[in-house]
């Protein structure tokens, strides 16, 4: 039964010339001296969103982790863990929409497998991508290279992940128009490369998003970060659909943005560099790296106040009331 | 309440709050009632434009944290002795019983819902005809229209599998317990809240209490509004009721909210965290809508839960305490593995404390 799948439906869909023989292993060259290569793994509730699904999600998902170390994206691999009684037609989808992501991004999927559990064993489908990509260049440098005053970018309104994913869920009957984010980054990292020594540091806020990562970036460079609340962009339908549900938008998942770290004086350049660039519609400089030793994020706030932007914590609940 | 410059406004405001309360003796303390101007309060920031003799303490309006442990044991029996799944608003679900959380219930293969409107419980009650569904009712006057509408449609629909636990609470019988306070000078009151029982409805806090009250909007400029005008009345030692939230609170309230409520249930007692029981505080279900009553219907044996007594979310509720005085906060109490229901409530003082941090 899986070998049949593979054969009919999965191979045909995604071979891009080394799928077809089914080998055990694929040999790849060209690949330079050193290569970026990751994993991850991809559950979400529902498989379909506004803006995407599982599979696409799958691919821009890694080539964006490996887009962020300033690494081209070449190569996926595709391991599918698929519910027994999944119904064909979503399959199908799903890997169109693998087939789709993959090209726009440039990867091709080179390798894969898959397996069929009982019901109830996985929640229709999980899928795993592993990734390899070429550096393009002498790659970033440490984190530690992060000093007081360097500008903290991002490339688009925040949150539109999280929330369409969210209220796309059947126990939420809103209608807002609302679609997720997932693109692959590349193409703007491929531009902010330009930069040279300039460019900081680059990482992708997925789970946990904005909020996330700045707090990340601040415990790994060891410094305070400073944001301004109003330089923040959001897009009105998420800041809305947030405000209902009591969600802070700054903590909701970005599947097709990146925070960006530069060095002061070459910040109005990067935005320079990605305003042609529809991902990067909405690109803004929104803080700094302070000289504050410490690992907090510090938000100051539209009325002039200022608080803590923690770490998030756990699922992301609606409210009461 | 909007306007193109916030941060100018802001300062003004923050600027005749300094001045008045320049002007008083000592410590103003004011308690903000309701749970989502605590989260309000912290999120935009406003305690670093407030003065160090202005105090702020949070109140007993956020239903999560209100709501007592063994409400949510019940609701766990319920799902593992009847088989019940069990439909709730999402901040429930990690709040401690003493039989674990409602997350970790699910975790073992309990079927709970999260939803935002009642409503949605009727469909999920009749995709299963054959199983029990039970919505979990904590709330105050704002959610508690919209629980009982439900139950009429059940019952007009004839949906025969759907029932209630109800833990209702009503804001005025604790507010009067609090306005006995004599080191709380007044009263940020609820906007969500007054939009359905009226803004008139509070008049005996100043005249039988001489405490200070305003009802507030949400934003942060609402709240620093109703905080000058706060600090002047106390200052002024002349209290008075003032709406500055007339956009949304009108002074007879939603009469037609409140009627629904009183169409499906009766005031009962009630037991509150951290306050203990206080009569005419709950609601209970009245003819003919006893039978979506889920104690009645699915006894189960609550076991007798007692609250960690290192735990200070009863003093925390009642604006004795704050966060940081509490031994267990940021420790072994966080978001991630909560002791008390103010950490876990999105709307919880201690969530807000620990999230928002002291800059």
């Amino acid at each position: 039964m899986t070998g049949k799948l593979i054969r009919d439906l999965i191979v045909p869909q995604l071979d891009r010339g080394r799928l077809g023989p089914l080998p055990d292993s694929v040999v790849l060259s060209g690949l330079g001296e050193s290569i970026a290569y990751t994993t991850d793994s991809f559950t979400v509730s529902p498989l379909f969103f506004p803006g995407g699904d599982i599979g696409s999600l799958a691919v821009h998902g890694t080539c964006n982790d490996i887009a962020c170390s300033g690494a081209r994206p070449v190569y996926l691999s595709l391991g599918l863990i698929l519910e027994e009684g999944l119904p064909m037609d979503q399959l199908q989808t799903i890997l169109e929409s693998v087939a789709g992501a993959a090209d726009e991004a440039g990867v091709e999927i080179v390798t894969g497998d898959t397996k069929v559990v009982p019901k109830g064993g996985a929640d229709g489908v999980f899928i795993n991508t592993s990734g390899i990509g070429r550096l393009e260049g002498p790659g970033l440098p440490p984190p530690e290279s992060m000093n007081a005053g360097d500008a903290i970018l991002v490339s688009g309104p925040v949150g539109n992940h999280g929330m369409a994913v969210m209220l796309s869920r059947a126990e939420f009957s809103f209608d807002f128009d609302l679609v997720s984010d997932s693109a692959s980054v590349w193409p703007l990292v491929e531009r902010l490369l330009e930069l040279g020594p300039g460019l900081k540091f680059l990482r992708d806020p997925t789970r946990g998003g904005l909020a996330a990562t700045l707090n990340e970036i601040a415990s790994m460079g060891g410094k305070e970060i400073a944001v301004e609340e109003t330089a923040i962009p959001l897009d009105s339908a998420v800041e809305t659909a947030a405000e209902i549900l009591g969600i802070d938008p700054l903590l909701a998942a970005n599947e097709g943005k990146i925070v960006v770290v530069v060095e002061k004086g070459v910040a109005h350049k990067a935005l320079e560099l990605l305003k042609d660039i529809p991902l990067a519609k909405g690109a803004a400089i929104i803080g700094e790296v302070t000289a504050r030793d410490g690992d907090r994020v510090i938000l100051n706030t539209r009325v002039g106040g200022a608080r803590v932007m923690a770490e998030p914590s756990g699922e992301l609940l609606p409210r009461i009331c | 309440m909007k306007t193109s410059n916030e941060k100018g406004a802001a300062q003004a405001l923050a600027g005749q709050i300094h001045s008045a309360c320049a002007e008083a003796s000592g410590e103003l303390r004011f308690m903000e009632v309701c749970g989502t101007h605590t989260m309000a309060i912290h999120q935009t920031g406003l305690k670093t434009l407030l003065p160090e003799n202005l105090r702020l303490v949070s109140g007993p309006g956020c239903p999560v944290c209100v709501t007592e442990m063994g409400f949510i044991d019940h609701s766990i029996l319920m799902g593992k002795e009847h088989g019940a799944c069990l439909v709730t608003f999402g901040d429930l679900i990690r709040v401690p019983g003493s039989l674990g959380s409602l997350a970790g219930y699910r975790a073992e293969g309990g079927d709970i819902r999260v939803i935002y409107s009642p409503m949605d419980a009727i469909d999920i009650a009749l995709e299963r005809p054959d199983r029990p569904t039970v919505f979990l009712g904590v709330g105050f006057e704002t959610t508690i229209p919209t629980v009982a509408a439900t139950v009429k449609t059940a019952l007009a629909r004839g949906v025969k599998n759907l029932y209630v636990l109800p833990a209702f609470k009503t804001i005025h019988p604790p507010l009067k317990i609090l306005a006995e306070k004599e080191d709380l000078h007044g009263f940020l009151l609820p906007g969500h809240v007054s939009a359905i029982v009226g803004a008139a409805c509070y008049e005996y806090l100043c005249r039988d209490f001489r405490k200070s009250a305003v009802v507030a909007g949400f934003g942060a400029l609402d709240i620093l509004l109703a905080l000058r005008d706060l600090v002047s009345m106390t200052v002024a030692g002349e209290p008075e009721l003032i709406n500055d939230y007339k956009q949304v609170v009108r002074s007879e309230g939603n009469p037609t909210a409140r009627s629904i409520i009183y169409e499906v249930f009766d005031p009962a007692d009630a037991v509150w965290r951290g306050l203990g029981t206080i009569p005419g505080s709950g609601l209970a279900f009245k003819e003919p809508y006893t039978q979506f009553d889920a104690v009645a219907h699915f006894p189960v044996e609550v076991p007798e839960a007692e609250d960690d007594p290192r735990c200070q979310c009863a003093s925390i509720l009642t604006g004795a305490r704050t966060p940081d005085k509490c031994g267990l906060f940021g420790k072994e109490c966080t978001p991630d593995e909560p002791v008390g229901p103010c950490m876990v409530s999105s709307e919880g003082t201690c969530a807000a404390y620990y999230k928002y941090g002291k800059v």
